[in-house]
């Protein structure tokens, strides 16, 4: 046993969080700012807070994360990070040469209470900040919300820095990507043209973090949105953001600012959710739904018929993020699997309502939100009663082995396993990737664990 | 080796207090340290006759963490030892972190070893305990004896009281205790006789009452302080006075620090009323 402090008698916790379900503002920060064509992204802290983000980010996808920092000393904590985020900015500038920082901050900074404005405004005053070249910032401090937050945060910097108005609207949807796999967003993209819909998607990094070995190292790789087109978000006719704990800010500040009207659908995963998400595209964009898509949600339909019988009331625990686990739930749910225990350390009403509405029919289904939503605790669940299958990022592994229980990796991170950023799990295709990944992890443990007389050939 | 933090509100007297305390204590032969904890670094300007002192965070911005004693320590009035925490400029950085920083470097660059055989340290700490930082001079292991100055003004009385709540909590795990108020009159009606019993309530002494003198004033706009420069006059005594009731004091407790109701009360029966 790896987890044998874990019991199944639950006690009240007050103060205590136990394997958190969620990880630091920052490492949200900076996975979106990657999102973005040319853009370095700054930590604004010590060395530690950088390294350990950038770390984080290759573990899971396997890809050189580059990211500078402020390198704060015990100086910088007294008498403020001015100096070094200036210095920061014009080392970059003359040796990497972006063509976008996207600063953002970190404990120390936010509790000294460096105003962020103010410094970069300090930078373009000293001349730091070359002609065309830009330096955006956002506010992530990590005793408040999540990395979910963090890349709210970032990705409504975007908006506030690039996005413009212009008086000529252009026929373009902004698809505003919430966290998910670059080849969730490069499957995103591939829909809507196949779609015909002009759109344009950020962040995006598809060719990012997926980009191809061809023997150069690349400082900035060639994907990311670039900032015309980030500029342009501002013309757009409509804006669809994909989950609405990351990307729902950013949608409501483009309104603000430059009168894009937008609807937050949930990001397409699974069977529902990408009906509703070709549903707003094909509206807003005003194209019809060619029957290539059609005949993939077909495909879709025709694995789950044909395997309904092992997905059939399989209980499941999940773990990880809002906007990923309410899709994926609802998801489990059409294939009539039973979501029975879900918990994700990001704190915030709208999970319990919609999880409450799509599992009502599951009356002895447990959910939980926030702090003390923890690996821990879901651990106690399934030590209370089992299930049949676990659902989420690699801190999982540790239960599965433990509870003998299969295991679908997906989420944010996955250290362990590979090809989780090539194997999209969005839209009809990356659904039926989903429900393989599922029937084999179910049938490879049955094939394991069953006895002689059971095991068959044909399943 | 006796070390002693001062606080008291902003702009109570706490420095000037503290200056001209420690030359009465230089007069009596003390060898004495004085650590201002104040960003503005004025701490110490009356024992060197000017800010002549180059604080320790700026010598450590300036010069990195290789820095010797000599750099920052100044020989001021009397053979005192005067340091100067120094800080940020006002509205950035963090000032608390500055007086942890500070001390910490002090300590490790040997400016209490026993081969200094100092006889008191004095920290002069920034007003009120607003934050962690500024609690440093009080926490387990640093000052073991505080002397809060305060006058019959309301702020100052309720500054003094939230200061009692700070050394009640570090009182209890480490060894820091309050050996009394001293009272810097502001020429409040019943001044004395107030902080005498505001003391009592809190467990405490007031160590001293000094009288309000223009000398003071005279004295500071020459760079001085009372017995350097007008060594003869009547309140260069009070300070020699309180010098030496500090030198002389025993009494060191763990205050217990009035609820707003007895505070406001105290100051109905004693203030405003009369």
């Amino acid at each position: 046993m790896l987890l044998r402090h874990t019991t199944p008698k639950e006690i009240d916790r007050q103060a205590l969080t136990i394997n958190p379900a969620k990880t630091c503002q920052p490492i949200g920060a900076m996975y979106a700012a990657l999102g973005l064509h040319g853009c370095l992204p700054h930590s604004h802290g010590s060395q530690g807070c950088c390294s350990y983000h950038r770390s984080a980010l290759t573990r899971h996808f396997k890809e050189p994360v580059m990211a500078a920092t402020s390198s704060f000393s015990e100086g910088s904590s007294v008498f403020g990070g001015s100096a070094n985020l200036v210095q920061a900015i014009d080392t970059i500038f003359t040796v990497y040469n972006p063509d976008i920082i996207a600063a953002h901050t970190t404990c120390l900074s936010e509790t000294i209470g460096d105003d962020m404005t103010q410094i970069v405004s300090k930078a373009h005053e000293d001349g730091v900040v070359p002609e065309g070249k830009h330096v955006i910032y956002c506010n992530t401090p990590s005793y408040v919300g999540t990395h979910v937050t963090g890349y709210a945060n970032q990705v409504t910097a975007f908006v506030k820095f690039f996005s413009k108005a212009t008086p000529k609207k252009r026929n373009v949807v902004n698809l505003v990507a919430g966290w998910m796999e670059p080849a969730d967003m490069r499957e995103i993209k591939r829909m809507a043209n196949v779609l015909e819909a002009r759109t344009i998607m950020f962040p995006d990094m598809s060719d990012v973090l997926d980009a191809p070995l061809d023997g150069k190292h690349h400082m900035y790789p060639k994907g990311g949105t670039t900032i015309p087109d980030m500029v342009a978000t501002g013309d757009s006719k409509f804006s669809i953001g994909l989950g609405k704990y990351t990307t729902e800010d950013a949608c409501i500040l483009l309104d603000n600012k430059c009168k894009v009207k937008f609807e937050v659908v949930d990001i397409p995963i699974g069977l529902k959710a990408t009906d509703r998400f070709i549903t707003s595209l094909s509206r807003h964009a005003n194209v019809p739904v060619p029957d290539a898509i059609t005949d993939e949600r077909g495909r879709l339909i025709d694995f789950i018929a044909d395997n309904h019988g092992h997905f059939y009331g399989k209980r499941v625990a999940l773990w990880g993020d809002p906007d990923t686990l309410i899709p994926l739930c609802e998801f489990l749910v059409s294939m009539d699997m039973r979501p029975v225990y879900i918990v994700t350390g990001t704190p915030g009403k709208p999970f319990d309502e919609r999880m409450a509405a799509i599992l009502k029919d599951i009356p002895e289904v447990k959910f939980m939100s926030g702090e003390r939503a923890d690996m821990f605790r879901m651990h106690q669940w399934i030590k209370q009663e089992g299930v049949d299958l676990l659902i989420g990022n690699t801190y999982g592994k540790y239960i599965a082995r433990d509870e003998n229980t299969p295991f679908v990796r997906l989420g944010f991170p996955i250290a362990d396993r590979a090809g989780h950023n090539f194997n999209p799990k969005t839209g009809y295709v990356g659904a039926t990737n989903l429900a393989i990944d599922i029937l084999n992890a179910l049938l490879d443990h049955r094939d394991r664990t069953c006895a002689e007389e059971k095991f068959e050939f044909q399943l | 080796m006796r070390k002693i933090a001062i606080y008291g509100k902003g702009g109570i007297g706490k420095s000037t207090t503290t200056q001209n305390t420690v030359a009465g204590l230089a007069e009596l032969g003390k060898n004495v340290m004085v650590v201002g904890c104040d960003p503005k670094a004025d701490s110490t300007r009356l024992l060197l006759g000017g800010l002549a002192q180059k604080t320790v965070l700026d010598t450590l911005r300036d010069e990195g963490e290789d820095i010797d004693l000599d750099d920052v320590l100044k020989k001021g009035f009397g053979n005192t030892s005067c340091v100067e925490s120094g800080g940020p400029e006002p509205g950035v950085g963090c000032a608390g972190r500055g007086i942890i920083t500070s001390i910490n470097l002090l300590e490790q660059l040997g400016a209490y070893d026993d081969d200094k055989q100092l006889d008191y340290v004095f920290y002069d700490v920034l007003g009120d305990v607003v934050c962690g930082g500024f609690a440093m001079p009080i926490r387990d292991g640093k000052a073991q004896e505080v002397y809060i100055v305060c006058s019959g003004e309301m702020m100052a009385m309720y500054a003094a009281n939230n200061i009692c709540k700070s050394i009640a909590k570090f009182g209890k795990v480490g060894d820091v205790r309050l050996g009394g108020l001293i009272c810097n009159s502001r020429k409040v009606d019943n001044e004395a006789n107030m902080i005498e019993e505001f003391a009592k309530q809190l467990g405490t002494q007031m160590i001293h009452f000094v009288p309000r003198d223009n000398m003071v004033q005279h004295a500071e706009i020459n760079r001085k302080t009372v017995i350097d420069h007008a060594p003869a006059h009547p309140q260069a005594d009070e300070y020699r006075a309180l010098a030496k009731k500090i030198n002389d004091n025993t009494m060191h407790v763990i205050p217990n620090p009035l609820s707003i109701e007895k505070l406001e009360k105290l100051l109905i029966d004693f203030g405003i009323m009369n």
